[in-house]
């Protein structure tokens, strides 16, 4: 399969997460901010940095751009997307995901290693929504991943995370102990309704390697290539 | 038009180095001169207090591949790559304003690194404050964290490493050094020298505003004093969205071969680039201001040429491959105009239009500043204060916990948890969990290590042996995760030069940087000198800060810092005969006085050489060297690390002649902290201290014996972020 990661101006992590895809499954290509044309991949990871330099608001300017356009037709087609602290704040600021990324309770930027239990507990990535076996108690498999962020505070109204854990959609929480920013809820990362787009604030694609630390963050990118493996 | 003799006097120059510029010139600079001879002739750019000085150090050596004069130095790594690095100051507008003075520390020496085409892959820094309990020293301790994590993480280079002390000197004067290192493909790197009679000078990056002006010779090359809130508009304001532009933008233009040279705007701005630039190649240069994109249109030709607006480049282009360059330039959509061409002239000329405003010999800019001799004489005694915060007489076990929990050696995990140490996937060895900063370069194979040591403390006590020391610190870092030195950059912050004491300490400190580096066989590469720290309360401690840059060849036989396992035998090896002199216990009870015993350098790199064989045949479980607080303290950082405590002995350090205090709490050069089998470990000829086990730290010196609980001194340790974010006066 094709990978393809996108390229703003600003974007720090797009090498890294190039890598981690490569490791994962097939190959992998850079995209453009300007190119409207994604180039027939079979994945999109929108991945982290400073997009724009982060001015006015996270995510927030980068959600304009040309292919950002063709990523929303791309997912709206049920084509698999993946979105990395900044990446999950541009998919929220695109309304690809739901809720909003606000500064850390501690009001500072913080880099360490956290645990995350992915929920459904027995897939990562659902295409076509979460499966009958799924649960989101707490028991699902934990990852340990770096997270590195000033602006990763989960937040949405109450109905609106009612409604994301009654759907399954909370994709990833901090395991207890490990909600370093205080989102609500505990959650780090969400998928859409149809369980083709997720994001999440850590980074799994620092987390490839076993001598920088886990390599749990593969797990990640192996379930987006199980999504977009073409048939 | 000409200008009165007081001009020179406010723009810092002499009487004397008016009159010799005027002879130069064979007439008086107009405005536009006398500013950019100012900026030139300054002490930041010129060295003219330290150039003589720093003619001792060794700058040559097998790897070396860039050495000092460009903008970065650079060491082979191997299967054609080089590291690239070095070590800068951003005290003074630090000290003005924390948060944008240390972020665009982080952003001038990350674009010295890009300037030789490497791209920049790891951050240190090494920065000084007052004491804690002052309000100023937080204020300050926070903006610069702030500044630097904002910087350094928005552009997405790894920060992987420093250090932080705490001490009254610097109250008035901090220090905020910020090293960078950067990786290149050997044949793909440039140098800064101008080429090509014909050329185009071409401006990249920012546009350039009123920001900074005079920053050169106002700020960096005299004392702080009154009046500083009126020196804030020179303060520089960082953009490192704009710097994360350029630097991409940069790499692909040195990618594709589209440019003959390259050279950052850093300190005196247009002014120092393109007369360096004309300097090192031996030629002219031609600048038009009026096609300089400008933040504000009024702008004068002399603000123009001494602006230090932030993240611009400046390229020599050929002709011919101009139209690419910008075109790449509005790919990355960053700013670039083609401003100049390389004459034959051998002058700087700057034009408005076609108006000729400023027409000056590159010589005179460049080498004309005279260098001045120091006039060193030794001080009796203790030049600096030293108020006691503990009382003597207290159980060692209190007095251990003090030291943990004194700023200066309590985790640094407040500071480096606001930096991204993870970016670009190479970081083997995070903050805190080795002595040194791992990054694996896969390209080549292979690894490099990075440590930034100085303790200015030691320096004031003693300018040599605490220099040698500073050394050998970072050479012992190495040592602990297996690597060999490469090379070293090094920063030496100091008082005003022109006063005897400090030309003394900053003499000696060289002499003892020098015979370091011929000793251990680690050649300079590059540089700064930061001078005039110093203001009504007295000079800073002479802060020599030292960053090296070493290799190992295999990143997954690293040792930790941390035991590894209970039941582990613990060990110390190397020449290790601690004293309280200068330690961190003499200075809280008030004991600080001039002197040190000096470290035995060849004994030291023997053992730095017997560790590193040691980890890299995988014989040590952890590695750590004694350093701040003395074994006691390296004991339980070692044991906090694990999460498991130990049970010692320092009978080995009587037997040298050490009293228990020493034993526990006394520093100097030469000792290691190491743990694995016992005899594996005293057939290195480690002496045998303990084990590694059970809750507690437990250590048995005579009558000054200490058991604490781990939690406690884990608690103690763990203090920085209270202390750095208590509100109180």
């Amino acid at each position: 399969m094709i990978w393809g990661v996108l390229q703003f101006p600003g974007s720090c992590d797009e090498r890294d997460a190039l890598h981690a895809c490569t490791l994962a499954h097939g190959e992998a290509r850079l995209i453009w901010h300007e190119d409207r044309d994604l180039g027939g991949v079979d994945a999109v990871v929108v991945p982290g940095g400073f997009s724009y330099g982060d001015y006015l608001r996270a995510g927030a300017i980068a959600r304009f751009s040309p292919a950002m356009e063709s990523v929303a037709e791309f997912a709206a087609a049920g084509g698999p997307v993946l979105g990395i602290c900044n990446g999950f704040q541009v998919l929220c600021e695109a309304g690809l995901l739901p809720g909003a990324l606000l500064l850390n309770q501690s009001m500072r930027f913080a880099c360490r290693q956290v645990e995350l239990i992915a929920t459904p507990r027995d897939a990562f990535w659902s295409p076509g929504g979460p499966k009958s076996n799924e649960r989101d108690d707490g028991s699902g498999e934990r990852l340990s991943i770096p997270a590195k962020h000033g602006e990763g505070r989960y937040y949405a109204p109450d109905e609106v995370l009612d409604e994301l854990e009654a759907k399954g959609q909370v994709a990833y929480r901090y395991a207890p102990g490990h909600n370093f920013n205080g989102s609500a809820r505990d959650v780090a990362g969400v998928r859409n309704e149809a369980g083709n787009v997720v994001g999440l604030m850590p980074h799994p694609e620092h987390a490839v390697d076993p001598l920088t630390g886990s390599t749990d963050g593969l797990r990640v990118f192996e379930a987006v290539a199980a999504a977009g493996t073409p048939a | 038009m000409t200008v009165g003799t007081a001009k020179h006097r406010e723009l810092g120059l002499t009487d004397s180095e008016f009159e010799l510029i005027v002879e130069k010139m064979g007439r008086e600079p107009n405005v536009v001169e006398l500013a950019m001879f100012s900026l030139l002739w300054s002490e930041h750019c010129a060295y003219k207090h330290s150039r003589k000085l720093l003619k001792k150090l060794p700058t040559e050596g097998e790897r070396v591949v860039m050495g000092p004069g460009e903008n970065a130095g650079a060491v082979d790594v191997g299967s054609g790559y080089a590291v690239a690095f070095k070590v800068e100051s951003h005290n003074h507008p630090s000290a003005v304003e924390p948060f944008q003075g240390a972020a665009t520390g982080v952003g001038g020496i990350l674009r010295d690194v890009f300037a030789i085409g490497a791209r920049p892959i790891a951050i240190l820094d090494s920065l000084r404050f007052g004491e804690l309990d002052s309000v100023r020293s937080r204020h300050l301790l926070d903006g610069a964290v702030r500044g630097i994590g904002h910087y350094g993480n928005s552009i997405g280079v790894a920060n992987v490493g420093g250090e932080i002390y705490f001490e009254e000197p610097y109250e008035h004067n901090c220090l905020v050094n910020a090293m960078c290192l950067g990786l290149a493909k050997t044949e793909d790197m440039v140098r800064a020298a101008a080429a090509g009679v014909g050329n185009a000078v071409v401006l990249m990056g920012a546009s350039t505003g009123r920001d900074g002006i005079g920053g050169a010779s106002v700020l960096a090359s005299a004392e702080l004093g009154d009046g500083d809130e009126a020196k804030r508009p020179t303060v520089q304001i960082g953009d490192p969205f704009e710097e994360s532009k350029v630097l991409e933008c940069c790499l692909e233009l040195l990618a594709q071969g589209l440019l003959v040279s390259l050279q950052d705007l850093g300190a005196a701005g247009l002014t120092s680039s393109a007369a360096e630039m004309a300097s090192a190649g031996g030629v002219g240069i031609d600048l038009d201001v009026a096609k300089v994109p400008l933040r504000e249109a009024d702008m004068e030709p002399f603000e123009i040429m001494v602006s230090e607006s932030q993240e611009r480049m400046l390229a020599v282009v050929e002709p011919a491959r101009v139209a690419e360059v910008l075109a790449i330039c509005e790919k990355w959509q960053t700013g670039s105009a083609e401003i100049g061409v390389v004459t034959d002239s051998g002058e700087i000329r700057i034009l408005r239009g076609g108006e000729v405003v400023g027409e000056m010999p590159v010589e005179a800019l460049v080498d004309g500043c005279p260098l001045y001799d120091l006039n060193p004489a030794e001080p009796e005694g203790w030049i600096y204060g030293n108020r006691a915060t503990l009382a003597t007489g207290i159980a060692a076990a209190d007095e251990l916990l003090a030291l943990l929990a004194a700023p200066s050696i309590a985790s640094k995990r407040w500071a480096f948890e606001q930096y991204d140490s993870v970016v670009g996937s190479r970081t083997v060895r995070r903050p805190e969990s080795a002595d040194a900063a791992v990054l694996q370069l896969p390209e080549a194979g292979n690894a490099i290590a990075v440590s930034i040591d100085g303790n200015g403390r030691r320096v004031a006590c003693d300018p040599y042996a605490g220099t040698v020391e500073a050394v050998l610190e970072c050479a012992q870092n190495l040592a602990c995760v297996g690597a060999e030195p490469l090379g070293l950059t090094n920063c030496h912050n100091s008082g005003n030069p022109e006063k005897p004491a400090t030309a003394w300490q900053l003499d000696r400190a060289v002499s003892a940087l020098a015979d370091a580096c011929v000793a251990l066989g680690v050649p300079v590469v590059g540089g700064n000198v930061s001078l005039y720290n110093e203001g009504p309360e007295g000079p800073i401690y002479p802060t020599p800060v030292v960053g090296m840059v070493g290799e190992l060849p295999d990143p997954t036989r690293v040792a930790g810092s941390a035991f590894a396992k209970e039941g582990d035998a613990i060990a110390l090896l190397g020449p290790f005969s601690p004293t309280l002199a200068g330690s961190e216990l003499a200075k809280q009870r008030g004991e600080l006085g001039k002197g040190l015993p000096q470290p035995d350098l060849a004994a030291v790199a023997a053992a730095c050489a017997i560790v590193r064989d040691a980890v890299r045949a995988g014989k040590l479980a952890s590695a750590h060297d004694v350093s701040d607080g003395g074994l006691a303290c390296a004991l339980a950082e070692c044991a906090i690390g694990a999460g498991v405590g130990c049970r010692v002995d320092v009978q080995p350090l009587r037997d040298r002649g050490c009293s228990p205090e020493d034993a526990l709490f006394g520093e100097g050069s030469g000792g290691f902290l190491v743990s694995g089998e016992r005899v594996a470990l005293e057939a290195l000829g480690a002496v045998y201290l303990g084990e590694v086990g059970g809750t507690t730290i437990e250590i048995a010196a005579g009558d000054r014996s200490v058991v604490v609980g781990l939690g406690t001194a884990e608690s103690a340790w763990r203090s920085l972020g209270a202390q750095a974010e208590h509100s109180g006066a």
